[in-house]
Protein backbone atom coordinates (compact mmCIF):
# COMPACT_ATOMS: atom_id res chain seq x y z
CA UNK A 1 0.00 0.00 0.00
CA UNK A 2 1.64 2.68 -1.25
CA UNK A 3 0.35 6.66 -0.83
CA UNK A 4 -3.11 6.73 -0.72
CA UNK A 5 -5.04 8.01 -3.60
CA UNK A 6 -8.06 9.75 -1.71
CA UNK A 7 -7.62 13.66 -0.88
CA UNK A 8 -7.11 13.92 2.69
CA UNK A 9 -9.99 16.17 3.65
CA UNK A 10 -9.16 19.40 6.21
CA UNK A 11 -10.83 19.87 9.24
CA UNK A 12 -13.19 22.43 9.18
CA UNK A 13 -16.61 23.01 10.70
CA UNK A 14 -18.42 21.70 7.77
CA UNK A 15 -16.85 18.41 9.12
CA UNK A 16 -18.85 18.61 11.79
CA UNK A 17 -22.21 19.90 10.32
CA UNK A 18 -22.19 18.14 7.10
CA UNK A 19 -23.82 15.07 9.08
CA UNK A 20 -26.42 17.35 10.72
CA UNK A 21 -28.19 19.14 7.73
CA UNK A 22 -26.13 18.38 4.52
CA UNK A 23 -25.57 14.69 4.55
CA UNK A 24 -27.96 13.89 7.50
CA UNK A 25 -28.16 10.22 7.29
CA UNK A 26 -31.90 10.06 8.48
CA UNK A 27 -33.25 12.65 6.33
CA UNK A 28 -31.23 13.00 3.33
CA UNK A 29 -29.88 9.73 2.71
CA UNK A 30 -32.62 7.52 4.11
CA UNK A 31 -29.96 5.24 6.29
CA UNK A 32 -30.77 3.05 8.86
CA UNK A 33 -34.56 2.99 9.00
CA UNK A 34 -35.01 0.06 11.06
CA UNK A 35 -34.21 1.57 14.05
CA UNK A 36 -35.55 4.76 13.23
CA UNK A 37 -39.05 3.61 12.70
CA UNK A 38 -38.76 0.89 15.34
CA UNK A 39 -37.75 2.31 18.81
CA UNK A 40 -38.75 5.83 18.50
CA UNK A 41 -42.31 5.53 19.98
CA UNK A 42 -40.86 7.61 22.81
CA UNK A 43 -38.45 10.23 23.60
CA UNK A 44 -36.25 8.13 26.07
CA UNK A 45 -35.51 5.32 23.63
CA UNK A 46 -35.01 7.67 21.02
CA UNK A 47 -32.18 9.57 22.85
CA UNK A 48 -30.81 5.82 24.27
CA UNK A 49 -30.94 4.79 20.84
CA UNK A 50 -28.90 7.62 19.30
CA UNK A 51 -26.40 8.04 22.06
CA UNK A 52 -25.78 4.57 21.55
CA UNK A 53 -25.44 4.57 17.74
CA UNK A 54 -22.85 7.83 18.26
CA UNK A 55 -20.92 5.44 20.35
CA UNK A 56 -21.26 3.31 18.16
CA UNK A 57 -20.11 5.03 15.02
CA UNK A 58 -17.18 6.95 16.71
CA UNK A 59 -15.45 4.38 18.36
CA UNK A 60 -15.64 2.02 15.60
CA UNK A 61 -14.64 4.37 12.71
CA UNK A 62 -11.82 5.98 15.08
CA UNK A 63 -10.44 2.69 15.38
CA UNK A 64 -10.74 1.80 11.68
CA UNK A 65 -9.39 4.91 10.88
CA UNK A 66 -6.15 4.03 12.88
CA UNK A 67 -6.49 0.60 11.14
CA UNK A 68 -7.00 1.84 7.96
CA UNK A 69 -3.59 0.87 6.39
CA UNK A 70 -3.05 -2.39 8.20
CA UNK A 71 -6.60 -4.01 6.74
CA UNK A 72 -6.23 -5.43 3.41
CA UNK A 73 -8.67 -4.52 0.75
CA UNK A 74 -10.06 -8.03 0.40
CA UNK A 75 -10.76 -8.26 4.18
CA UNK A 76 -12.26 -5.14 5.18
CA UNK A 77 -15.83 -5.43 5.30
CA UNK A 78 -15.24 -8.64 7.84
CA UNK A 79 -12.91 -6.51 9.45
CA UNK A 80 -15.23 -3.36 9.53
CA UNK A 81 -18.23 -5.89 11.03
CA UNK A 82 -15.71 -7.31 13.71
CA UNK A 83 -14.94 -4.24 14.89
CA UNK A 84 -18.31 -2.66 14.57
CA UNK A 85 -19.83 -5.78 17.11
CA UNK A 86 -17.68 -5.65 19.11
CA UNK A 87 -18.45 -2.05 20.51
CA UNK A 88 -22.51 -3.11 19.53
CA UNK A 89 -21.85 -5.62 22.33
CA UNK A 90 -19.73 -3.24 24.64
CA UNK A 91 -22.87 -1.03 24.34
CA UNK A 92 -25.07 -3.60 25.03
CA UNK A 93 -23.64 -4.55 28.07
CA UNK A 94 -23.07 -0.98 29.19
CA UNK A 95 -26.92 -0.13 29.06
CA UNK A 96 -27.62 -3.80 30.99
CA UNK A 97 -25.47 -1.79 33.85
CA UNK A 98 -26.95 2.04 33.69
CA UNK A 99 -31.01 0.48 33.34
CA UNK A 100 -33.03 -2.72 32.82
CA UNK A 101 -35.62 -1.01 32.05
CA UNK A 102 -34.17 0.79 29.50
CA UNK A 103 -32.70 -2.21 27.89
CA UNK A 104 -35.76 -3.93 27.91
CA UNK A 105 -37.55 -1.26 26.50
CA UNK A 106 -34.95 -0.97 23.31
CA UNK A 107 -35.07 -5.05 23.18
CA UNK A 108 -33.56 -6.36 19.80
CA UNK A 109 -32.46 -2.72 18.84
CA UNK A 110 -29.27 -2.33 20.37
CA UNK A 111 -27.99 -5.70 18.64
CA UNK A 112 -28.83 -4.79 15.48
CA UNK A 113 -27.10 -1.37 15.32
CA UNK A 114 -24.23 -3.97 13.91
CA UNK A 115 -26.23 -4.08 10.69
CA UNK A 116 -27.21 0.05 11.21
CA UNK A 117 -25.99 0.98 7.56
CA UNK A 118 -24.72 4.64 8.79
CA UNK A 119 -21.83 2.82 10.64
CA UNK A 120 -20.95 0.54 8.15
CA UNK A 121 -21.22 3.24 4.86
CA UNK A 122 -19.49 5.88 7.22
CA UNK A 123 -16.53 3.04 7.75
CA UNK A 124 -16.50 2.36 4.01
CA UNK A 125 -16.85 5.98 2.71
CA UNK A 126 -14.82 7.72 5.11
CA UNK A 127 -12.99 6.40 8.05
CA UNK A 128 -10.78 3.88 5.94
CA UNK A 129 -9.42 6.90 4.09
CA UNK A 130 -9.63 9.84 6.18
CA UNK A 131 -7.12 10.91 9.37
CA UNK A 132 -8.18 10.20 12.55
CA UNK A 133 -9.25 13.58 13.51
CA UNK A 134 -11.16 14.48 10.64
CA UNK A 135 -12.75 10.81 11.25
CA UNK A 136 -13.47 11.65 14.68
CA UNK A 137 -15.48 15.14 13.76
CA UNK A 138 -16.92 13.69 10.79
CA UNK A 139 -18.80 10.55 12.62
CA UNK A 140 -19.85 12.51 16.17
CA UNK A 141 -21.23 15.20 13.50
CA UNK A 142 -22.89 12.28 11.69
CA UNK A 143 -24.42 10.50 15.13
CA UNK A 144 -25.31 13.96 15.99
CA UNK A 145 -27.63 14.04 13.06
CA UNK A 146 -28.60 10.55 13.81
CA UNK A 147 -29.39 11.43 17.50
CA UNK A 148 -31.37 14.65 16.16
CA UNK A 149 -33.41 12.62 13.48
CA UNK A 150 -34.64 10.42 16.20
CA UNK A 151 -35.37 12.56 18.38
CA UNK A 152 -37.55 14.73 15.66
CA UNK A 153 -39.23 11.67 15.31
CA UNK A 154 -39.60 10.65 19.10
CA UNK A 155 -40.39 14.09 20.49
CA UNK A 156 -43.56 13.87 18.17
CA UNK A 157 -44.64 10.51 18.48
CA UNK A 158 -44.15 10.58 22.02
CA UNK A 159 -46.81 14.00 22.70
CA UNK A 160 -48.98 13.15 19.74
CA UNK A 161 -49.69 9.17 20.68
CA UNK A 162 -49.38 9.50 24.26
CA UNK A 163 -49.41 13.08 25.45
CA UNK A 164 -46.94 13.12 27.22
CA UNK A 165 -42.65 14.36 26.53
CA UNK A 166 -40.26 12.42 28.11
CA UNK A 167 -43.07 10.75 30.56
CA UNK A 168 -44.12 14.45 31.74
CA UNK A 169 -47.86 15.06 30.74
CA UNK A 170 -47.61 18.01 27.93
CA UNK A 171 -51.04 17.58 26.06
CA UNK A 172 -54.21 19.05 28.20
CA UNK A 173 -56.11 16.43 30.31
CA UNK A 174 -59.07 16.05 28.26
CA UNK A 175 -56.35 15.44 25.27
CA UNK A 176 -57.26 11.83 23.54
CA UNK A 177 -54.10 10.03 22.22
CA UNK A 178 -54.02 9.20 18.75
CA UNK A 179 -52.26 5.58 19.79
CA UNK A 180 -51.51 4.81 15.93
CA UNK A 181 -48.47 7.53 16.52
CA UNK A 182 -47.02 4.69 19.01
CA UNK A 183 -47.94 2.14 16.53
CA UNK A 184 -45.43 1.19 13.57
CA UNK A 185 -47.77 2.99 11.28
CA UNK A 186 -46.99 6.17 12.97
CA UNK A 187 -43.77 5.98 12.40
CA UNK A 188 -44.23 5.79 8.53
CA UNK A 189 -46.63 9.12 8.89
CA UNK A 190 -44.17 11.02 11.01
CA UNK A 191 -41.12 10.47 9.20
CA UNK A 192 -42.83 11.05 6.00
CA UNK A 193 -43.78 14.52 7.13
CA UNK A 194 -40.12 15.42 8.37
CA UNK A 195 -39.12 13.99 5.01
CA UNK A 196 -41.53 16.07 2.88
CA UNK A 197 -40.50 19.38 5.27
CA UNK A 198 -36.90 18.49 4.97
CA UNK A 199 -37.02 18.52 0.75
CA UNK A 200 -39.36 21.36 0.50
CA UNK A 201 -36.72 23.56 2.67
CA UNK A 202 -34.11 22.17 0.15
CA UNK A 203 -35.87 22.66 -2.69
CA UNK A 204 -37.16 26.10 -1.83
CA UNK A 205 -33.33 27.02 -1.35
CA UNK A 206 -32.43 25.57 -4.45
CA UNK A 207 -34.69 27.88 -6.14
CA UNK A 208 -33.42 30.95 -4.41
CA UNK A 209 -30.26 30.55 -5.23
CA UNK A 210 -30.67 29.75 -9.02
CA UNK A 211 -32.86 32.76 -9.36
CA UNK A 212 -29.96 34.89 -7.15
CA UNK A 213 -27.73 33.44 -9.97
CA UNK A 214 -30.33 34.81 -12.75
CA UNK A 215 -30.04 37.87 -11.32
CA UNK A 216 -26.59 38.38 -11.55
CA UNK A 217 -26.43 36.72 -14.73
CA UNK A 218 -28.42 39.12 -16.40
CA UNK A 219 -26.74 42.35 -14.52
CA UNK B 1 2.39 6.55 3.47
CA UNK B 2 5.04 4.27 4.38
CA UNK B 3 4.46 0.32 5.48
CA UNK B 4 5.23 0.01 9.26
CA UNK B 5 8.50 -1.64 10.38
CA UNK B 6 6.92 -5.40 11.04
CA UNK B 7 5.37 -5.71 7.51
CA UNK B 8 8.62 -4.97 5.99
CA UNK B 9 9.95 -7.53 8.13
CA UNK B 10 7.60 -10.40 7.16
CA UNK B 11 7.15 -10.55 3.28
CA UNK B 12 4.29 -13.03 3.36
CA UNK B 13 1.45 -13.95 1.13
CA UNK B 14 -1.60 -12.01 0.63
CA UNK B 15 -3.34 -14.70 1.99
CA UNK B 16 -1.03 -14.42 5.11
CA UNK B 17 -1.55 -11.48 5.44
CA UNK B 18 -5.41 -11.03 5.46
CA UNK B 19 -5.73 -14.02 7.93
CA UNK B 20 -2.70 -12.20 10.38
CA UNK B 21 -5.18 -9.06 10.04
CA UNK B 22 -8.34 -10.70 10.65
CA UNK B 23 -6.72 -12.86 13.49
CA UNK B 24 -5.38 -9.77 15.44
CA UNK B 25 -8.87 -7.80 14.86
CA UNK B 26 -10.61 -10.56 16.26
CA UNK B 27 -8.64 -10.93 19.13
CA UNK B 28 -8.83 -7.15 20.34
CA UNK B 29 -12.44 -7.30 20.05
CA UNK B 30 -12.38 -10.40 22.14
CA UNK B 31 -10.16 -8.66 24.23
CA UNK B 32 -12.31 -5.63 24.42
CA UNK B 33 -15.75 -7.45 25.00
CA UNK B 34 -14.23 -9.63 27.96
CA UNK B 35 -12.63 -6.59 29.74
CA UNK B 36 -16.19 -5.02 29.73
CA UNK B 37 -18.46 -8.28 30.14
CA UNK B 38 -16.02 -8.64 33.72
CA UNK B 39 -16.68 -5.01 34.51
CA UNK B 40 -20.52 -4.73 34.11
CA UNK B 41 -21.60 -8.52 35.05
CA UNK B 42 -21.36 -7.69 38.96
CA UNK B 43 -23.18 -4.51 38.14
CA UNK B 44 -26.21 -5.88 35.49
CA UNK B 45 -26.32 -8.68 38.44
CA UNK B 46 -27.07 -5.89 41.57
CA UNK B 47 -29.39 -4.08 38.75
CA UNK B 48 -31.47 -7.47 37.82
CA UNK B 49 -31.66 -8.18 41.62
CA UNK B 50 -32.64 -4.81 43.00
CA UNK B 51 -35.20 -5.36 39.94
CA UNK B 52 -36.80 -8.41 41.25
CA UNK B 53 -36.85 -7.08 44.80
CA UNK B 54 -38.99 -4.64 43.87
CA UNK B 55 -41.30 -6.19 42.16
CA UNK B 56 -41.39 -8.87 44.57
CA UNK B 57 -42.68 -6.01 47.50
CA UNK B 58 -44.95 -4.68 44.62
CA UNK B 59 -46.80 -7.96 44.26
CA UNK B 60 -46.54 -8.58 48.00
CA UNK B 61 -48.12 -5.72 50.08
CA UNK B 62 -46.59 -5.00 53.50
CA UNK B 63 -43.58 -7.01 52.45
CA UNK B 64 -40.15 -5.42 53.45
CA UNK B 65 -37.83 -8.80 53.22
CA UNK B 66 -37.73 -11.78 51.09
CA UNK B 67 -36.07 -14.94 51.11
CA UNK B 68 -35.47 -17.11 47.76
CA UNK B 69 -37.36 -21.07 48.12
CA UNK B 70 -37.90 -23.86 45.75
CA UNK B 71 -40.48 -25.53 46.20
CA UNK B 72 -41.38 -29.08 44.27
CA UNK B 73 -43.23 -31.86 44.41
CA UNK B 74 -40.49 -34.06 46.82
CA UNK B 75 -40.79 -30.90 49.36
CA UNK B 76 -38.86 -27.72 49.90
CA UNK B 77 -35.68 -26.19 50.37
CA UNK B 78 -33.50 -23.14 50.44
CA UNK B 79 -32.70 -22.09 46.81
CA UNK B 80 -29.19 -21.24 48.30
CA UNK B 81 -29.29 -25.01 49.24
CA UNK B 82 -30.26 -25.86 45.35
CA UNK B 83 -31.50 -29.71 46.23
CA UNK B 84 -34.42 -31.32 44.65
CA UNK B 85 -35.59 -29.79 41.60
CA UNK B 86 -38.70 -27.31 41.52
CA UNK B 87 -39.53 -23.75 41.08
CA UNK B 88 -37.70 -21.05 42.59
CA UNK B 89 -40.64 -19.15 44.34
CA UNK B 90 -39.78 -15.83 46.97
CA UNK B 91 -41.63 -15.91 50.19
CA UNK B 92 -41.96 -12.48 51.52
CA UNK B 93 -42.23 -10.96 55.17
CA UNK B 94 -42.80 -7.82 56.77
CA UNK B 95 -39.83 -6.62 59.10
CA UNK B 96 -41.23 -8.61 62.32
CA UNK B 97 -40.49 -11.62 59.94
CA UNK B 98 -44.13 -12.86 59.60
CA UNK B 99 -44.83 -14.29 56.46
CA UNK B 100 -46.70 -11.89 53.73
CA UNK B 101 -46.90 -14.03 51.03
CA UNK B 102 -45.09 -15.92 48.48
CA UNK B 103 -44.14 -13.75 45.04
CA UNK B 104 -43.86 -16.46 41.82
CA UNK B 105 -43.63 -16.15 38.34
CA UNK B 106 -45.77 -16.86 35.58
CA UNK B 107 -45.71 -17.00 31.66
CA UNK B 108 -48.45 -17.20 28.78
CA UNK B 109 -48.88 -16.79 25.23
CA UNK B 110 -50.09 -13.31 24.52
CA UNK B 111 -51.23 -11.19 21.54
CA UNK B 112 -47.69 -11.08 20.18
CA UNK B 113 -45.53 -13.02 22.31
CA UNK B 114 -45.30 -14.19 25.92
CA UNK B 115 -46.14 -12.02 28.55
CA UNK B 116 -44.28 -12.42 31.76
CA UNK B 117 -45.10 -11.26 35.04
CA UNK B 118 -44.84 -11.78 38.59
CA UNK B 119 -47.72 -12.32 40.86
CA UNK B 120 -47.81 -12.17 44.82
CA UNK B 121 -50.11 -15.06 46.30
CA UNK B 122 -51.15 -14.77 50.09
CA UNK B 123 -51.44 -18.13 51.60
CA UNK B 124 -53.32 -16.77 54.40
CA UNK B 125 -56.73 -15.49 52.44
CA UNK B 126 -56.21 -17.87 49.48
CA UNK B 127 -55.55 -14.91 47.53
CA UNK B 128 -53.89 -13.39 44.95
CA UNK B 129 -52.50 -10.00 46.05
CA UNK B 130 -50.72 -8.29 43.21
CA UNK B 131 -49.37 -8.72 39.75
CA UNK B 132 -46.41 -6.97 37.54
CA UNK B 133 -45.81 -7.29 34.04
CA UNK B 134 -41.96 -8.24 34.09
CA UNK B 135 -41.99 -8.85 30.20
CA UNK B 136 -44.31 -8.35 27.55
CA UNK B 137 -44.65 -6.89 23.67
CA UNK B 138 -48.59 -6.45 23.88
CA UNK B 139 -49.54 -3.55 21.23
CA UNK B 140 -48.79 -0.13 23.10
CA UNK B 141 -51.95 1.79 23.91
CA UNK B 142 -54.43 -1.54 24.07
CA UNK B 143 -52.66 -4.43 25.27
CA UNK B 144 -50.25 -2.95 27.39
CA UNK B 145 -53.08 -1.53 29.53
CA UNK B 146 -52.48 -5.12 31.46
CA UNK B 147 -49.30 -3.50 32.78
CA UNK B 148 -50.50 -0.67 34.04
CA UNK B 149 -54.96 -0.15 33.69
CA UNK B 150 -55.94 0.70 37.58
CA UNK B 151 -59.41 -0.95 36.79
CA UNK B 152 -57.74 -4.13 35.62
CA UNK B 153 -54.91 -4.00 38.26
CA UNK B 154 -58.38 -3.69 40.83
CA UNK B 155 -58.66 -7.42 39.75
CA UNK B 156 -55.46 -8.73 41.30
CA UNK B 157 -56.29 -6.97 45.12
CA UNK B 158 -57.67 -10.06 46.10
CA UNK B 159 -58.16 -12.48 43.50
CA UNK B 160 -59.47 -15.65 44.77
CA UNK B 161 -57.46 -19.09 44.15
CA UNK B 162 -58.67 -21.69 46.59
CA UNK B 163 -57.20 -25.09 46.78
CA UNK B 164 -59.73 -27.60 46.56
CA UNK B 165 -60.62 -30.24 48.88
CA UNK B 166 -58.17 -33.40 47.28
CA UNK B 167 -55.64 -30.74 47.34
CA UNK B 168 -54.34 -30.73 43.45
CA UNK B 169 -55.68 -27.84 42.10
CA UNK B 170 -58.03 -24.96 42.55
CA UNK B 171 -61.81 -25.07 43.72
CA UNK B 172 -62.79 -22.55 40.84
CA UNK B 173 -60.06 -21.81 38.21
CA UNK B 174 -59.18 -18.70 37.60
CA UNK B 175 -60.10 -16.87 34.45
CA UNK B 176 -61.16 -14.19 32.33
CA UNK B 177 -64.47 -13.10 31.66
CA UNK B 178 -65.46 -9.74 29.04
CA UNK B 179 -65.36 -6.36 30.35
CA UNK B 180 -68.06 -5.51 32.60
CA UNK B 181 -68.95 -9.54 33.62
CA UNK B 182 -67.07 -10.12 36.54
CA UNK B 183 -69.50 -12.14 39.16
CA UNK B 184 -66.54 -14.36 41.24
CA UNK B 185 -64.14 -13.71 43.18
CA UNK B 186 -62.34 -15.72 41.16
CA UNK B 187 -62.58 -13.89 37.78
CA UNK B 188 -60.62 -11.04 35.89
CA UNK B 189 -62.47 -8.67 34.84
CA UNK B 190 -60.76 -8.30 31.18
CA UNK B 191 -59.82 -5.10 29.25
CA UNK B 192 -62.34 -4.40 26.68
CA UNK B 193 -60.24 -3.89 23.42
CA UNK B 194 -57.33 -5.85 25.07
CA UNK B 195 -58.86 -9.13 25.66
CA UNK B 196 -56.41 -11.08 24.43
CA UNK B 197 -53.57 -9.83 26.50
CA UNK B 198 -56.16 -10.04 29.60
CA UNK B 199 -56.90 -13.68 28.97
CA UNK B 200 -52.84 -14.32 28.80
CA UNK B 201 -52.49 -12.54 32.24
CA UNK B 202 -55.95 -14.98 33.60
CA UNK B 203 -54.17 -18.01 32.02
CA UNK B 204 -50.46 -17.31 33.27
CA UNK B 205 -52.28 -16.92 36.92
CA UNK B 206 -54.31 -19.88 36.54
CA UNK B 207 -51.77 -22.65 35.03
CA UNK B 208 -49.00 -21.46 38.01
CA UNK B 209 -51.61 -21.55 40.61
CA UNK B 210 -53.34 -24.79 39.88
CA UNK B 211 -49.72 -26.82 40.29
CA UNK B 212 -48.13 -23.94 42.92
CA UNK B 213 -51.19 -23.06 45.27
CA UNK B 214 -51.49 -26.44 46.73
CA UNK B 215 -47.43 -26.63 47.38
CA UNK B 216 -47.61 -23.87 48.57
CA UNK B 217 -50.69 -24.59 51.05
CA UNK B 218 -48.86 -27.45 52.30
CA UNK B 219 -45.95 -26.24 53.16
CA UNK B 220 -46.73 -22.84 54.36
CA UNK B 221 -45.81 -23.39 58.17
CA UNK B 222 -42.18 -24.26 56.83
CA UNK B 223 -42.23 -21.02 54.82
CA UNK B 224 -43.04 -19.35 57.79
CA UNK B 225 -39.92 -20.42 59.35
CA UNK B 226 -37.69 -19.73 56.75
CA UNK B 227 -38.09 -16.05 57.76
CA UNK B 228 -34.61 -14.00 57.60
Amino acid sequence: MATLPHQQEKLGLDTFLRGLWEENPVFVMLLGMCPVLAVTNSTMNAIAMGLATTFVLVASSALISLLRNLIPKQVRIASYIVIIATFVTVVDYAIQAISLDLYNALGAFIQLIVANCVILGRAEAYASKQRLHTTLVNSLGMGAGFTVALLALGTVREVLGNGTLLGFQVMPANFEPWVVMILPPGGFFVLGSWLLLFAYIRQRRERRLLEQEGLSDAR
Amino acid sequence: MSESPLMQAVPSTPGFRMIRTLGAIAMLSGLLVVLVFRWTEPIIAENQRIAIEKAVFQVVPGATQRVDVVLGADGMALATDAAGDGETVYAAFDEQGKLKGVALAAGAQGYQDVVKLLYGYDPACSCIRGIKILKMTETPGLGDKIAFDPGFLRNFEALSAVVNASGDGLTNPIKAVKHGHKQFAWEVDAISGATISSVAVANALNRSMQRMAPLIQRHRDALGEVAP
